[in-house]
């Protein structure tokens, strides 16, 4: 179930578009934000909220990349591997940070703790390697930054 | 030196606040628009000759008096922040550092067309771009540049930022459309052009941000200040987004018509560790790689379209001779594979063969006649799709063919590749 508070944003969120479907993606997020993914329940609750057929609100989260349809861990691992960062050691990070993990790219520690992903560029390309890790960019990668990053979360 | 148009004051570590803006002449061409007819700033735009600064060059000026001046609906304006062809990093750079800047393009452009709002569809994954912007939405409401009666001309309009969630194919105008109103982002038949019937059905413009971000320097300078910079059939500003084997990646704005030698070995230091240059991408993953023999090309629309690629977006990415050809061609035939929307067969199914017989190739699983393969499934995708989405993919693999052919030759025959991995 969708938090009282969550509903309100969404509510609130119509306010910026003339058709309440427009709030579709925002909604997700705001689903998503709170559930850390996007549950089939989360998606009729907001179907109702709009007032819009469920198949609407499915047909765009199955769509859109970022709304995770399986649970994810607490840090959320995105590794970009397209060709600016591959010509620049994506591959190597990926492994790397796989290794270190223990999870491939696709899995969820057993922890639950990180979920591991490659994704398409992310518009970095300058400071590659780079990877996502929840809402923030981590840029020039090395070994060294990886262990960094990845020993401080708890 | 030529004055930069949307990167003049991004190094000012304040330019994002509104205080920081206003310090350096932010809003002042929004004054002075507001004290013109709509006619006039239009005019302006078209004497500018700028080009849309997301790839396609469409003159900018020409797609703004493509508004009717009466309407029964409202009329928007669209601007695209969806920044996805890889290699392009340009509009994160004015988003970040310069959001005042684009805030007063996009108001500009709303009164110039008459809208009501303007909508943001920025990339889902820019969290910082978008709380920048927000914040710059919210100071630009508190100076009055927003809202009711704007500087007291009566003017109204709104600016609104809406998060994409990842999905390349919004980049592309009416699938960014159709991901405002809620949908997948799927691209429309054109016609009706956006022009006619474009967000919620109303009359509606969509500009990249670089070349909204321009609009300020065009009204404050005139168009002709604009025009006379660079090419005359495709003038002005344009920021270069080098990545890849450089010494200094980074982005560049430079007048058009920069060659790219001086682009990739002056501005941006040359090949990593003084290798050789294997090959360049120079405008995004849609255009057709170049050979090193090439690069005394001019970059402008017009002078990379005669040597049989495209400037693109501007997103130059350089491969050192380490580089191998094939392995490169497959991440993009993958990356277009995946973000294929799916609404057309000859995109969605061409696509992903193309990926497959490729991914067949660098793993030393080739035959005989893959390649001429590959090539015939990429001329079947070639202008029978709605959107470009599909052309770019085939003129991508087609480009790597004729001007690598040997080396994907190689991964057949020998089973592995012709440069030491």
């Amino acid at each position: 179930m969708l938090s009282q508070a969550a509903i309100k944003k969404i509510e609130e969120v119509q306010k910026k578009y003339p058709t309440k479907r427009s709030a579709v993606l925002p909604s997700l997020f705001i689903a998503q934000e709170e559930q850390g993914w996007v549950t089939k329940e989360a998606m009729a609750e907001i179907a109702k909220v709009l007032a819009i057929p469920p198949t609407q609100v499915y047909e765009s989260a199955t769509f859109y990349t970022m709304y995770n349809k399986k649970p994810v861990g607490k840090y959320h691992v995105q590794v970009c591997a397209n060709l600016s960062c591959s010509l620049l050691g994506a591959e190597h990070v990926i492994n790397y940070i796989s290794k270190k993990l223990n999870i491939k790219t696709g899995e969820t520690s057993s922890d639950k703790k990180f979920t591991l992903s490659t994704v398409e560029c992310l518009g970095s390309c300058d400071t590659a390697p780079m990877l996502q890790l929840n809402d923030e960019y981590h840029e020039n990668l090395t070994e060294e930054k990886i262990d960094k990053l990845l020993d401080s979360l708890d | 030196m030529q004055e930069k148009v949307t990167c003049k004051n991004v190094e000012d570590p304040r330019q994002y606040t509104i205080e920081g803006s206003l310090k350096n002449g932010g809003y002042e061409s929004l004054k002075k628009a507001l004290s013109m007819t709509p006619d006039e700033v239009i005019d302006e735009m078209k004497a500018s000759g700028i080009r849309g600064r997301g790839g396609a060059g469409f003159p900018t000026g020409l797609k703004w008096s493509f508004i009717p001046k009466i309407s029964d609906k409202p009329k928007y304006v669209c601007c695209n922040a969806d920044e996805g062809e890889p290699g392009t990093f340009k509009d994160r750079v004015i988003i970040e550092k310069d959001p005042h800047l684009l805030l007063e393009g996009i108001i500009i452009a709303g009164f110039a067309i008459g809208a009501t709002a303007g909508y943001i569809y920025i990339r889902g994954e820019f969290f910082f771009g978008v709380k920048r912007l927000e914040k710059a939405i919210e100071e630009a409401y508190e100076k009055g540049f927003l809202g009711k009666n704007i500087l007291g001309k009566g003017f109204d309009y709104d600016i609104y930022v809406h998060r994409g969630a990842g999905a390349y194919i919004c980049g592309e105008e009416t699938a960014l459309i159709d991901s405002i109103e809620g949908k997948r982002g799927m691209p429309r038949i054109k016609p009706p052009f956006p022009a006619i019937a474009g967000l919620y059905n109303g009359p509606t413009i969509v500009n990249n941000v670089e070349t909204l971000a321009s609009v300020p320097f065009i009204v404050r300078n005139g168009g002709a200040a604009f025009g006379k910079i660079g090419p005359e059939k495709s003038p002005g500003m344009k920021i270069f987004n080098v990545s890849g084997h450089v010494e200094k990646p980074g982005s560049y704005e430079l007048p058009m018509g920069t060659p790219l030698r001086e682009i990739i070995y002056e501005h941006a230091g040359g090949i990593k560790g003084g290798k050789k240059l294997k090959a360049v991408i120079p405008g995004g993953a849609s255009t057709p790689v170049l050979k090193p023999d090439e690069i005394d090309v001019k970059m402008d629309y017009d002078s990379v379209a005669a040597i049989g690629s495209m400037m693109g977006s501007g997103a130059i990415i350089v491969m050192d001779e380490t580089s191998c050809i094939v392995k490169s061609i497959l991440i993009l035939a993958r990356f277009f594979a995946h973000e294929s929307c799916g609404k057309c067969t000859p995109c969605r199914e061409g696509c992903t063969w193309m990926a497959k017989i490729i991914d067949d190739i660098e793993a030393g699983k080739g035959q005989d006649g893959d390649i001429d393969l590959v090539y015939d499934v990429a001329l079947n995708i070639f202008g029978k799709t709605f959107c470009p989405l599909g052309d770019g993919a085939s003129m991508m693999v087609r480009g790597a063919i004729d001007k690598f052919r040997d080396e994907f030759e190689h991964h057949i025959k020998n089973k592995t590749c012709l440069v030491a991995s």
